[in-house]
Order: structure tokens, then sequence, then C-alpha cells
């Protein structure tokens, strides 16, 4: 007899919170995003269908065939997935939806859209995999790679990165966050946190491309994350529906002041250990400038960067009915005869 | 050689009456609140019983530049575009110089007194409005005086061709929404210049209008206004756009009847408009939401459509409904973004990389607009496709009539669509389900939606290669048995649309000559067949409705000796389609085709077929 397998809330195992196998260079850095968001998944007991996945184009992008198999998933176009997004909530608002983009899909091509999306607050989980090259058309220097980097084919690069966070935060988001995708735990406790955001949910994960730009001076790789990364506090999440006592508090004791609660619009509270240096994500000034100082300090910060009480979602500006219109009644998608023929005397 | 329409002839040197078979050119500055004063004289005529049609022939620009609108009022009910009109009222002084000039024998000419204009033409009569002393003796604050000028020519006009006020009275209230205070301000314009006429000026042309009982129980409405209440009637979810002359008027439509989709017991919507930040935009939230089930769409021009392509192609391979509405202006790039065209038919109906081939319907009245404005959804969920449907600026902002709409003859159809049930079903019948499994041979698979409360629901949508169940495979013979289901799919859509939305055929002349066209043509047409029959060139008409093409065209071409495939773009790109799809001999069709921005007139249509056709 095997051992009955360990399963979840809904009594899944974590085996069935998987895609199909990857087909991504071993050891590529979205990998491993895509084990944290099968991990979260599980330990959250989500039900996969009540989730689409969405993604535009690159190997970051083909990440969502390789998680949540019993989720709907649309690979979309390069830098176009922020409005199939856009429309597959707006078609169905009871779904809820965790896309992967590129630094290249999100923040060349599709940085219009990115904003955008932003902008409208579409509730969604937002993932950029940002490794600072094009991977997928192998090795071209993305619009976040370092200024002075130098890659084989292309040489030097003279322009100055952008910030997907800054750019996020400037957009109007209200739940920014920065990550390594060699921080597991981190990554996993930002998801959590994020899956349960009213809006746009922004989390741009360093996620190295061991193949064209994981050398230890470009500040994309493994050895520069791992020795570079300061992660601004420890992080946990406590869902609405926590039990003093009944469930345990992994952040170990700490003096008074040393912690940040943020209570989320559903309830859930994200506690924030100060590790680093203070951060209080409520703040829209001390986000951005603490952005500015680490990108001038060339320096690694992650963590919950911005957090602000989000406003309303495009749904509800929309007054959109709660529900997928395609299982609706005919009644409700189209007016009745009687509707018709007083519109029609209008024109008479 | 120079062809009067049958009715142009009309016009004679004699004071014989003209009644309720002549037209105008109004002409006047852009933005100088012309539209309100013509919309008015339309809905009067029309009002009156008589058979009219106005054209507004705008320039790109918001102020200043000059326009013209056309109004046609003919007993016999017809509706094209006139070569030439009968009458100008003339208040551009940029252009009435030429106005007047190709004003036939026998004209009237309205212009303003203040001018002082010698009336160089003997041939013509002319008539004077005083402007400037009527505008003095309003009452009206002198910041809306600039804006109601122009009611001075509809007062004179009303005089001088028999429209009673009070009629005119009810259009503009009409027009006004019923508020008194802005229809009044109006109308002591309309009634000092009408009074002014009656007191001071003596008839001497012969055109005049009577009332008929042409138009009881008809609407007048624009193709864009058509369409957009027919999507709603569709039950379209999602209206997702990017503002673009001429479809724009569709989408503000869409927007004035959004509360016809209002929940009464919640309040709530089952319909959202959102303004993109482009039509690449656009286009990739009507797929997201078409892949969810929900009915998404579009309305565009051109350049728009241009920047949609890339979505188009993923649709159509990805296999997920949306409709598009091209309302077609002149291209390339910008062209003349206020004229009418039928030049995207070519580019819509292979839209996209690769081997594409759209599903194109191509409405030709509003009752059409209207009709595939609903059904078009249906013929996207059911095809999993999108469906664009190709209209232009003359049938979208120009006021036409047409019967009041049938609401949908059928409730509403999503296609192949497996729900939890279904699903179960599926499987037990066939072992297993895949999203592209072709089980009915008719190369539609079923499909699933998001939200599927099954754990074999989900599968994996995306643009590249990929096999019946739906994973990713760059294999060739995968490759080319997807492209074989899709063409099978082609050939599904071919047969249900010549089922359901069939060209419009008339063989009663039996005639040695067949014409072809699709669009806005017909109403040139209908007068230039006509008058072709009267001068003895019998012809037979088919007009196309939706792409791919139907077989009905090959048996038309067929059993015709010459046909004749007329449209308004400048390359002929339906011609083009019926000699890419028509196997047979094409000797005996010729291309006619126009492009010149404006509606298609009668005149051009005879002066065209009586040149080949050698009587
Ligand atoms: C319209 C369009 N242009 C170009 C491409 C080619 N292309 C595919 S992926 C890619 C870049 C992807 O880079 P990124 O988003 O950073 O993803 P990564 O592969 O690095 O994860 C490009 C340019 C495309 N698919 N579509
Ligand atoms: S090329 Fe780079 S980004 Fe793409 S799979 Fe390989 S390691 Fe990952
Ligand atoms: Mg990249």
């Amino acid at each position: 007899m095997g051992r009955t397998a360990k399963t979840n809330k809904i009594g899944l195992t974590r085996e069935e919170y998987k895609g199909s196998k990857s087909t991504l260079c071993p050891g590529c850095g979205h990998d491993s995003i895509s084990n944290q968001i099968i991990s979260t998944a599980y330990e959250m007991g989500i039900e996969q269908h009540r989730i689409v996945k969405l993604s535009g184009i690159g190997c970051s992008s083909k990440t969502p065939a390789y998680f949540l198999g019993r989720s709907h998933g649309f690979n979309s176009l390069h830098g176009r997935m922020p409005s199939v997004a856009t429309g597959a909530l707006m078609g169905n608002p009871e779904l809820h939806a965790i896309a992967v983009s590129g630094d290249g899909d999100t923040g060349s091509i599709g940085l219009g859209q990115f904003k955008h999306v932003i902008r409208r607050n579409v509730p969604f989980v937002y993932v950029i995999e940002n490794n600072g090259v094009y991977g997928l058309t192998k090795g071209q220097f993305s619009a976040t790679a370092d200024e002075g980097q130098y890659l084989k084919y292309y040489g030097k690069n003279h322009m100055p990165p952008i910030d997907l966070c800054l750019e996020a935060i400037i957009a109007g988001a209200t739940f920014v966050a920065r990550s390594f995708s060699g921080d597991a735990k981190q990554v996993q406790s930002l998801l959590q946190a994020a899956l349960r955001h009213h809006g746009t949910a922004v989390i741009d994960i360093i996620s190295p491309c061991v193949t064209f730009n994981n050398d230890p001076s470009s500040t994309k790789s493994y050895p520069y994350g791992k020795e570079h990364q300061i992660a601004l506090h420890e992080i946990q999440v406590l869902a609405p529906d926590y039990v003093e006592g009944k469930e345990e508090i992994t952040i170990p004791e700490y003096d008074e002041g040393e912690v940040i609660e943020v209570d989320m619009h559903d309830g859930t509270v994200v506690m924030l250990k100060r590790l680093a240096q203070d951060h209080d994500p409520r703040n829209r000034l001390q986000a951005i400038s603490a952005l500015e100082q680490a990108q001038r300090d060339n320096l690694f910060i992650t963590g919950l960067i911005y957090y602000e009480e989000p406003r309303q979602t495009l749904a509800e500006t929309e007054n959109l009915l709660h529900a997928s219109f395609a299982r609706l009644p005919d009644r409700l998608n189209r007016p009745s005869e009687q509707a018709l023929a007083d519109v029609i005397k209008n024109f008479m | 050689m120079v062809i009067s329409s049958p009715l142009e002839s009309a016009s004679s040197l004699t004071q014989t009456p003209i009644i309720n078979d002549f037209a105008f050119t109004v002409a006047t500055q852009n933005g100088s609140g012309s539209q309100t004063s013509n919309n008015v004289l339309v809905k009067t005529l029309f009002d009156m019983g008589i058979p009219v049609n106005g054209k507004n022939l705008f320039p790109s620009n918001i102020k200043g530049l000059p326009t013209w609108y056309t109004i046609r009022a003919s007993k016999f009910g017809y509706t094209a575009r006139r070569y030439q009109t009968e009458i100008v009222v003339a208040y551009n002084p940029d252009t009435a110089a030429e106005d007047i000039a190709k004003l036939p024998e026998n004209g009237v000419c309205i212009l303003p007194a203040d001018w002082n204009w010698t009336h160089s033409r003997t041939d013509i009569t002319y008539y004077e409005v005083p402007v400037k002393d009527l505008m003095a003796k309003t009452d009206i604050p002198s910041d809306f005086k600039k804006r109601v000028e122009n009611m001075t020519y509809v007062g004179a006009v009303a005089q001088l061709f028999s429209i009673p006020l009070d009629m005119i009275y009810t259009a503009l209230l009409a027009n006004f929404n019923g508020k008194a205070k802005a229809a009044d301000m109006n109308m002591q314009v309309i009634r000092l210049a009408y009074e002014y006429f009656e007191a001071n000026v003596e008839k001497r042309d012969p055109y005049r209008f009577e009332p008929m009982d042409e138009t009881r129980g008809k609407i007048l409405i624009t193709g864009n206004e058509a369409g957009a209440l027919g999507s709603i009637f569709g039950g379209v979810n999602l209206v997702a756009w990017y503002p673009i002359t001429p479809s724009t008027s569709l989408v503000d439509a869409v927007i004035s009847f959004k509360h016809l989709r209002t929940d009464p017991e919640t309040g709530k919507s089952t319909l959202a408009v959102v303004q993109a930040e482009d039509e690449l935009a656009a286009a990739g939230m009507i797929l997201g939401a078409g892949w969810t089930g929900a009915r998404a769409m579009t309305a565009t021009s051109g350049p728009g459509i241009s920047l949609m392509s890339e979505f188009s192609g993923l649709a159509y391979f990805a296999e997920i409904p949306c409709v598009i509405w091209d309302i077609t202006r002149m291209g390339p790039s910008t062209g003349l973004p206020t004229r009418t065209s039928q030049g995207d038919l070519l580019f819509i109906h292979f839209l996209g990389h690769g081997d594409t081939r759209q599903i194109v319907l191509m409405p030709g009245t509003c009752e059409e607009a209207f009709e595939f404005g609903w059904r078009s959804f249906d013929i996207a969920d059911r095809m999993q496709a999108p469906v664009f449907v190709a209209s232009d600026l003359d049938l979208g902002m120009n006021n036409w009539m047409a019967e009041p709409f049938q609401y949908p003859t059928e409730p509403i159809q999503r296609g192949k669509v497996l729900d939890e049930e279904g699903l179960r079903s599926f499987i037990e019948q066939h072992g297993k389900w895949g999203r592209y499994m072709d089980v009915d041979g008719d190369g539609v698979g079923y499909r699933t939606l998001p939200g599927t409360d099954h754990p074999m629901a989900a599968y994996f949508t995306r643009g590249t290669g990929h096999n019946p169940m739906a994973t990713y495979s760059e294999r060739s013979d995968d490759w080319i048995e997807n492209m074989q289901r899709l063409h099978r799919k082609i050939e599904t859509a071919r047969a249900l649309l010549e089922k359901e939305i069939p060209p419009v055929v008339d063989v009663s002349a039996g005639a040695e000559v067949g014409i072809i066209t699709f669009g806005t043509n017909e109403p040139a047409i209908d007068e230039a067949r006509d008058y072709l029959a009267s001068r003895g060139i019998q012809t037979d008409y088919l007009r196309v409705r939706a792409l791919p093409l139907p077989s009905a065209v090959t048996e038309f071409i067929q059993s015709h000796q010459r046909v004749y495939v007329v449209e308004n773009n400048f390359d002929g790109q339906l011609c083009q389609i019926i000699s890419l799809e028509h196997k047979q001999s094409l000797e005996h069709v010729t291309s006619l085709a126009l492009g010149d921005g404006l509606p298609m007139t009668a005149h051009w249509v005879v002066e065209q077929i009586v040149a080949r056709e050698g009587k």
C-alpha cells in the first residue's frame, strides 16, 4: 500500500495543482516561480476552476501551461496580456486571474497596456518574471537591463533601466511588490497577499535567465540576487478567517515598533516585520523614494513596496453585474420585444 | 457622354411644377451648426410622408472647412445620392462660386443677401436671404446668434417649397429632445425668414413639396444607431473601443441605449463599454471576454483594423468568438477620414498573418445593420470565430428610411459550449474531451468556458501550434490536420451564412446582364436598373451579404452572359474575391469599381453599363 498523499483543505494534493511539464532551460528562474504559484494555490486551497491564467509571449509567458492544470489558460500576444485579462474579467467578473509576463513583454512592447490595466484597477495578480533580457528571442537587452551591462552579441547597454515597480506606482497601482525567484518563502507570501487584493497586484520578481543573463555582474543573476537581496521585511499573511491561538504566527518575537500590520480589503492582515530598514508600504512617497534610492545606490530591495486601500475595480466602475454572462438567462442579456418597440418609436 | 438619371431629366426648362422629386445641396462651414438645420429639414420631409434621404459630406475638421449636406426627396422612393442637385443653399462664401456653377439649368440658388453677389448665371433662379437683418430682429442673445443663423435658410426653404411651419416645429422639438426653449429660439429665426419670403419674394421656380403617404410606419435612423441597437438586442456584454470616425457614433449609440441592459432586480448592468487605450487593447479585451463566453464587440475603421490584425489572426486560430465592426472610410492610412469607402473588404476577409479567412457580414441597409447586429454574435459563437461587419460611412453616419426593426427571431445561440453536465456526457460518449476534437465533422469543436467546475474542463488557449487535445505541438501533421479542420469550418460557415444571410437576388428580368454588388451601392443600382430598363437594357441583380462567398454567386455568374461587379473601392475587391473562389471562366465578368469617397450615384452606374452595353 502506497502512502496516501497529503491533501489540502479541499482534498487535493499538491500534485493536482501542477500543469504540464516545463520546457524551459533547467535552472530557469521562471520555473521556481511556477513552483511558488503551485505551492501557494495548494496551501490556500484554491479552487482552480475559479482561476484563469493569462500571459503574453516569452519564456516567462509560457509558464502558465506549467502550473494549475485545472485552470483555463490563455497564452495571448506579446505585450497584450493586460487587455485580454481585462476582457476576461469583464466577461465573467466572478473569475480570479493570475497573469504572467516578462520584462520585455511588460517593459517594452506592453508598457502601455501595463499602465492602463493598472489605471483601470482590473483585479488580478500581475507577475513579471524579470530577467533583464529577452529569453525567448535569445538574449537581447530588455528595458530593465542594467546600464553599462555587456552582452556578447549586443555589446554594451547605454540606456538606463525602467523600474517596473516605479512605473506601477505612478500608474496608480495599489499593490506593488518586488521579489527574487530564489526567495521561495517571500514569493509565496507576496502571492498569497496579492491573490486577496481587490485590484491589480503587481509583483516584479527578479528571475534569472540562466542561459543569457546569469553572469554574477548582472543584477538579474542568481549569484547577484543571492548575495545582494535586501528583504525590507519578513512577511506573514493572516487570512480573514484566521483564529488567534489556533494558527501559529510564524513571525518570531518582535519588539514594539518593529511590525507593521497592513489591513487588506477582505479582512486579511499582512504582518511586516522590519528587517533591513524602516519601510511603511502604506506611504506612497516613501515607496517611491525607497525605489529611487535603491536605484541610485544599486540596492536590490524586496518586499511589499507599496500598498493602498484599493479603489473601485473596473467592473465596479462600470456597475457590472457580478456574474458569468454566458450563463445568464436570455432575458438579462436581451431586452424585451416591448423595449424594442419603445425605442423604435423615437425614430418614427 | 453625360447621362441624367431618370429623375435628373425631370428638371426641364418648362415651368410645370416639379413635386417631391428633386434634391438640395446645403453648403455651409463645418461647425456652424448646420447639422441641426439639415436634420430638421430631412425629418420634416419624412414626417410629410415624402421618401427622403440626407447625406452629410463633411470634412475632417471641427470648425471652418467646407461641408455639404445633400437632401433628396423622391416620390419614387429613390434614396441614392444625386449626381447633381437642382437647388443649392450657398451659405459658404468659400465654395459658393463652385457650388453655383454646378447647378443645372433651371436650378435654384439660395444665398445670403449680405454678400451682395452679382447674379452671374441667367439660367438659374437666385433667392437672397437677408441674414444679418433677420438676425438683428431677433431677441436671441448675441453669443447664440451665430449658432442659429443657419435657420434662416430653413425658413426660406420652407416658404419657397411649401413646407408647413408647424411640422418644422415638431421636428425641431424632436431634435432637441422636447426642450421647448431651444426649439423656440430656432423657430423664431425660421419664422422670421419665412415671413420675410412670404411678404417680399416672388416664387420663380417649379419645385415644390406636397404631403404624401409613403413613410407611414417607417423610421429614420443611421446605420450606426441600427447596428448599436442590434448589438444591444444581440446580448453584447462588452464593447471595447477607441474613437475613430466614422465608427464613433456606433459606440455613442450603444452608450445611449445601455440603460436597456440594466437588470431591474439588482440595478446592475450586463453591458460594459470600455474606452481602451488603442485598438490593439480594444481587440485584446473582446478576445478576453469572448473566451469566457461573454459577447464582446468593437467598432472601428481602417486604421483601427490595421492595429487589430494580430489579434484577429489569434482569434481565428485560437477560435474565439468576437464581433468587429468596420465602418469603412477612405484609406490607406488616414486617407480621407470623413469619406465613405468599401476599400477594406479584402483586408478584413484575410485579416491576420498566415492562412486566415475571416467571416464578413456586409449590411446594405439599416434593417440589415440591426439584424447583423444581433446575428453576428450567434454566428461568432456558433462558428467560434471572429465575425467582421463591413459597414461604411454612408450607411453608418447618414439618416436612412427603414422599416421598424424586427425583434430577433431566434433565442440567443451560444454554439457548442459544454457545461459541467455537457462535459460529463461528452466524455462518456467519446472517452475523452479535447477542445479541438471534431466529433461532428463540421470543423467546429466543443468548448468549455472558464469557471466550469469539472476537473477535466480546463484547456490551454494559445496562438501556437496545437493538436485536437489543445496541447502544444510543433508537429507538421498536427499543423496540417488543424488547418484542414479550420478549412472544414470555413465551409460550414459558408453553408450557414448562405442559409441565414443569403444574397439578395432579383432575376425576375431573366436578363442577359447581371449586376453583382454589396453594401450601400444598392440604392444607386436600384435606380440605375430602372433607368437602364427604360432604355431597353434589362438587368438581373445579386447583392452579396456575407463572406465566405455564397455559391449562389457562381450560379448567377454562370447563368448570365455579361456580369458587372459594381463596388465602391478602387481595386474591385469583391471582384477579386470572386475570381479567387469562382473556378469557371470569368471572361464575361467585368469589374466596375469607383472609390471616389462619395456614395455611389445611379448616374455613374448607368454611364458605366451603357458604355459597355453600347446602347
Ligand atoms: C509582435 C511580436 N513581436 C516580437 C515577438 C518575438 N518575441 C517573442 S518573446 C520576445 C521577448 C520576450 O522577452 P520577455 O518578455 O522578457 O520574456 P522572457 O523570454 O525573457 O521570459 C519577443 C521579442 C513576438 N512574439 N511578437
Ligand atoms: S532562455 Fe532564459 S528565460 Fe528562457 S527558459 Fe532559458 S533560462 Fe529561462
Ligand atoms: Mg525577459
